[in-house]
C-alpha cells in the first residue's frame, strides 16, 4: 500500500525547499487538470511507496482563488493519507490560520514549524510540545535550510498515515458559534463523511456555494446563519474568520515567547532603501537593466551566438581546436551513409535548422531564468509589484507584468514564460496576450529592412516600432479589461511582502532547470512540426514536370507560394497582397527573421510608403512565431484562451495595418474608397471600446466547469 | 470614523470594522486584518499607492481603495 503525503502551507513558508529535499530528483512537474496551477508530485527518497504531493501555497481554504480551490478539492476528494502542514515559524500567527482550517478536514496532520533557526536567531522561542497539545496534532521543529527535523517530520507523518487515525479538532470557538456549528452538523446527517462534518458545517455557515455543490442534499442553513449574524452583528463568514484569529492569538500567547527588543532586522534595513520613496524607482530601473543586460546582451548573447553559429552553425573553436557544428557533422554523416538527397535536405535544412534556431535561444533563456529565480526567491519580485502596481493596473496588468515585457524585447518566448510569476489569473492572462506586441530581437531585421528600403534608413523607424508595441499593450489592456472575457470582480491586491532572504544556489538552479526543460520540451516539439511543414511547403510544388519535389524550387511555384496566391487577397486591403509579402508573412510564423529572407531591398520598389509601413506593423503585431505561440499555449493551458489570444493579436494587427494603409493612403492622395471607409468605421468602434465605461463591480464569474474539473 | 487610507505613515491603529464585502473582504480578513488587531502603517509606495502595513508581525501591502474599507481608531 502506498502512502500519499500532501504538503500544505502558506506561500513563502519554505514548502518548495522542503519538497525538493524530500523527493530529490524524483519529481514530476505538471499542471492540475484544466488550470495553470502547477502540480508537483514526487516519491520520498528511499521510500518507493511514499508519494508526496506539493500543494499550491495558499493563505486560506476560501473559494476565491484558483489555488485555493485546487487545494481544497484535492484534500476533500482525493483524501491524502496525511497532511504535512508547513508553518513559517517567523510568521507563525498568520500561518496558523491555515492550520486551523486544515485540522478540520479529518485528515491526520503533522505540523512542521519551519525556519526554526531564524526564530531562535531572533531570540524568540516556540514551545513545540505546548503547541502540539494545544492544536491536537504532532508538531516538529524543522529547518529546511539546515536540514534539521525533516526526517522526524516525515517519519511521524508515515506513522500517522499507517495508524489511519482520524484527526480530531481540539480548537473550539465561542459558545454561540459552536452551537450553530453543531446544529448544522446534525442537519448534514449522512450526507458527508463523519470526519469531514465539521469542515462542511463551517463552510456552509460561511455561505460557501462551491461546497454546497459538492453535497448531494445540501441542508438549508439560513436559520443558523441568521442567528450567527444577529448575535455578532457581522456577516457569518467574517464571524468565523474572526473566531479563528481570536483562537490563534490565545494559542500564540501561551506557546510563543517573543524577545521584547524591537530592533530593525536586516530585511527591514534592505526594504528601507529598496522601496524608499526616492530610491525605489532608480533601483528598480537598475535591477531591470541588469537583468536585461546580462541575459540579453552580454552573457546571453555569447552563449546564444555560440549555440547559433557554433553548435548549430559551421562550428566553433574549443581551446583552439576546430569543432564542426551539428549540421556539418550530420551532413557529413548522411553523405557517408549515402542518404537520399531529399531526406538529407529535410533533416539538415528543415529539422536541424528549424529546431536549432530555437534551441539557440536556450542559453540566453537559462541565464534569464537564473535571474528570475533569484528575484523571486529573494523577495524582490513582490516589491516590483508593490512599486509598479499603480501604473500597470490601469491597463488591467499587474506590476509584475513589467518583467515579461522587458524580457519580450529580447525574445517573446521567455517573456511569455516569465508571466508565471504573476499570481493573479486575469493579470497573467492579460500579460501573456500582450507581451509579444513588444518588438523582439528577431523582429529587428524586419524593421531594419523596411527602414532601409523605404525610408532611407531614417532614424525614427525603430523607435516608432517600439512606440507602436507599447501603445498596442496599453490600448489592448484598456480595451480587453472591459470585455466579457476579463470581466468580473477586481482582484484584490492584498499581497504579502515577504522578508528578504538569500536564496540557496540549489533552489535558483532548480527553478532555472524546470523552466528550461519545459521550454525545450513544449516549444521544441511545435518547432519540429513547423520546420517540417515549412520545409515541405517550399520544396514541393509545380515544377517543370507537374506537381512534385524539387531541391531548387522557385518560391512562387512551391506549395507555400500556392497558398500565398490563394490567401493573398486577405492582405490586399492592407496594401501588401502580393505573393512574396504573403509568403514572407507566413514564413514569419516559423521565425520572424525569415520574413527578411524572402525578399531583398529591390522587391519594395513597387510598394508605396503606407503599404510598406503597414506590412512592417502587421508583422510586428500579428501572432508571434510558432515558438512564442507554443509558449502562449502552454501558459494559457486552455484552448479557448489560447485561440482568443492568437485571434486577438492577429485581429488587432489587421486593424492597425488597415488603418495605417487606408488612412495613410488618404494623406498620400490615393483617394477615398471603400477601404478607407471601413478603416474609419473600425476606428470609431475601437474608440468606443476604449472609452466605454468600465463596470468595476460586475459579479465574479469563475468558470464553474473548469473549477469542477480542477480536482 | 477614520479609515486605514487616511492614516499617516508611522502610526499604529486598531481595526474597528470592515465595511467591504465578498472576496475582497474575505481576503483582507484571511491575511489577518480582523477586528481589534493592531495595524502599523509603514509606508506608501513611491507612486502614492499601494500602502505597506505591518500586521500580526509581517508586512502586507494593499491598495488605498481597499484600505478605505477598513475602519480604524
Amino acid at each position: 500500500m502506498s502512502i500519499k503525503i500532501a504538503l500544505a502551507g502558506n506561500p513563502n513558508c519554505g514548502k518548495t525547499t522542503l519538497f525538493n529535499m524530500l523527493t530529490g530528483s524524483n519529481q514530476f512537474v505538471g499542471n492540475w487538470p484544466g488550470v495553470t496551477v502547477e502540480k508537483k508530485e514526487g516519491r520520498l527518497k528511499g521510500h518507493k511507496d511514499v508519494i508526496i504531493i506539493d500543494l499550491p501555497g495558499i493563505y486560506s481554504l476560501s473559494p476565491y482563488t484558483l489555488e485555493e480551490v485546487v487545494t481544497r478539492n484535492y484534500l476533500i476528494n482525493e483524501s491524502p493519507d496525511v497532511i504535512i502542514d508547513i508553518v513559517d515559524g517567523t510568521n507563525i500567527e498568520r500561518n496558523l490560520y491555515l492550520s486551523t482550517q486544515l485540522l478540520e478536514l479529518g485528515i491526520p496532520v503533522v505540523m512542521a514549524v519551519n525556519m526554526i533557526d531564524l526564530v531562535e536567531k531572533a531570540g524568540d522561542k516556540i514551545h513545540i510540545d505546548k503547541l502540539s497539545g494545544k492544536l491536537g496534532c504532532e508538531t516538529v521543529a524543522v529547518s529546511a535550510l539546515k536540514g534539521t527535523g525533516i526526517r522526524e517530520a516525515v517519519e511521524k507523518a508515515i506513522v500517522a498515515a499507517q495508524a489511519k487515525a482520524v484527526q480530531t479538532h481540539v480548537h473550539t470557538f465561542t459558545r454561540n458559534v459552536e452551537t450553530e456549528i453543531k446544529a448544522v452538523e446534525e442537519k448534514l446527517g449522512d450526507n458527508v463523511e463523519r470526519r469531514q462534518k465539521r469542515f462542511f458545517a463551517i463552510k456552509l455557515l460561511e455561505k460557501d456555494n462551491k461546497i454546497a455543490e459538492g453535497i448531494k442534499y445540501p441542508p438549508n442553513v439560513s436559520f443558523e446563519i441568521k442567528a450567527l449574524e444577529e448575535a455578532f452583528d457581522d456577516d457569518a463568514e467574517s464571524v468565523i474568520t474572526n473566531e479563528r484569529y481570536v483562537y490563534i492569538s490565545s494559542v500564540i500567547g501561551e506557546c510563543v515567547t517573543k524577545c521584547r527588543k524591537e530592533k530593525l532586522t536586516a530585511s527591514d534595513k534592505i526594504d528601507r532603501i529598496v522601496t524608499n520613496r526616492w530610491l525605489a524607482l532608480p533601483i528598480f530601473a537598475a535591477v531591470m537593466f541588469m537583468v536585461y543586460y546580462f541575459s540579453m546582451t552580454t552573457v546571453g548573447v555569447w552563449a546564444s551566438d555560440w549555440a547559433n553559429n557554433g553548435l548549430f552553425g559551421e562550428g566553433w573553436y574549443l581551446f583552439g581546436i576546430w569543432v564542426p557544428g551539428i549540421p556539418v557533422l550530420l551532413e557529413n554523416m548522411l553523405n557517408a551513409v549515402g542518404c537520399i538527397e531529399w531526406l538529407k535536405s529535410l533533416i539538415v535544412d528543415g529539422i536541424v535548422a528549424g529546431v536549432g534556431s530555437v534551441l539557440g535561444f536556450v542559453p540566453q533563456m537559462l541565464v534569464l531564468f537564473i535571474f528570475l529565480g533569484f528575484l523571486e526567491t529573494c523577495g524582490y519580485m513582490a516589491r516590483v509589484a508593490f512599486i509598479m502596481d499603480r501604473i500597470f493596473r490601469k491597463f488591467g496588468l499587474s506590476g509584475k507584468s513589467f518583467i515579461p515585457m522587458l524580457i519580450g524585447t529580447g525574445c517573446g518566448v521567455p517573456g511569455v514564460m516569465a508571466s508565471r510569476t504573476i499570481e493573479n489569473d486575469r493579470d497573467r492572462k492579460m500579460t501573456i496576450m500582450t507581451t509579444t506586441f513588444i518588438p523582439c530581437g528577431a523582429k529587428m531585421p524586419i524593421i531594419a529592412l523596411i527602414s532601409a528600403a523605404m525610408f532611407h534608413n531614417a532614424g525614427w523607424v525603430a523607435p516608432v516600432a517600439y512606440f507602436i508595441g507599447v501603445a498596442a499593450i496599453v490600448l489592448s489592456g484598456i480595451v480587453l479589461k472591459k470585455t466579457r472575457m476579463f470581466a468580473g470582480d477586481p482582484a484584490p491586491f492584498v499581497m504579502e511582502l515577504p522578508p528578504y532572504r538569500m536564496p540557496t544556489v540549489g533552489n535558483v538552479f532548480r527553478s532555472m532547470w524546470e523552466r528550461g526543460c519545459s521550454f525545450v520540451k513544449k516549444a521544441g516539439t511545435i518547432i519540429l512540426l513547423a520546420s517540417i511543414v515549412i520545409w515541405a511547403g517550399s520544396h514541393f510544388g509545380m515544377g517543370k514536370d507537374g506537381f512534385g519535389f524539387a531541391m531548387e524550387m522557385e518560391l512562387e511555384d512551391s506549395a507555400l507560394g500556392m497558398v500565398g496566391k490563394a490567401i493573398g487577397w486577405i492582405f490586399a486591403p492592407l496594401g501588401f497582397g502580393s505573393i512574396k509579402t504573403t509568403i514572407a508573412t507566413m514564413m514569419g510564423l516559423a521565425a520572424k527573421e525569415e520574413v527578411v529572407g524572402v525578399f531583398g531591398v529591390l522587391d519594395f520598389q513597387s510598394m508605396s510608403g503606407p503599404a510598406a509601413f503597414s506590412f512592417m506593423v502587421f508583422n510586428l503585431l500579428c501572432a508571434p512565431c510558432f515558438a512564442a505561440i507554443g509558449a502562449i499555449r502552454r501558459e494559457m493551458n486552455n484552448a479557448k484562451w489560447f485561440w482568443f489570444a492568437i485571434g486577438y493579436q492577429t485581429g488587432f494587427a489587421y486593424f492597425v495595418s488597415l488603418c495605417i494603409y487606408q488612412l495613410g493612403g488618404l494623406f498620400a492622395g490615393f483617394g477615398f474608397g471603400f477601404g478607407a471607409l471601413a478603416a474609419l468605421f473600425l476606428c470609431i468602434v475601437f474608440l468606443y471600446l476604449l472609452f466605454r465605461p468600465y463596470k468595476e463591480n460586475s459579479p465574479l464569474r469563475l468558470d464553474r466547469k473548469r473549477i469542477a474539473k480542477a480536482k | 470614523m477614520k479609515t486605514l487610507k487616511e492614516i499617516a505613515c508611522g502610526q499604529t491603529v486598531k481595526v474597528k470594522k470592515l465595511t467591504g464585502e465578498g472576496p475582497v473582504k474575505r481576503r483582507i480578513m484571511d491575511m489577518g486584518i480582523t477586528k481589534d488587531v493592531l495595524v502599523f502603517v509603514r509606508k506608501t509606495a513611491p507612486l502614492g499607492d499601494p500602502i505597506e502595513v505591518t500586521v500580526r508581525g509581517y508586512e502586507l501591502s494593499l491598495r488605498k481603495s481597499d484600505a478605505e474599507t477598513i475602519e480604524v481608531e
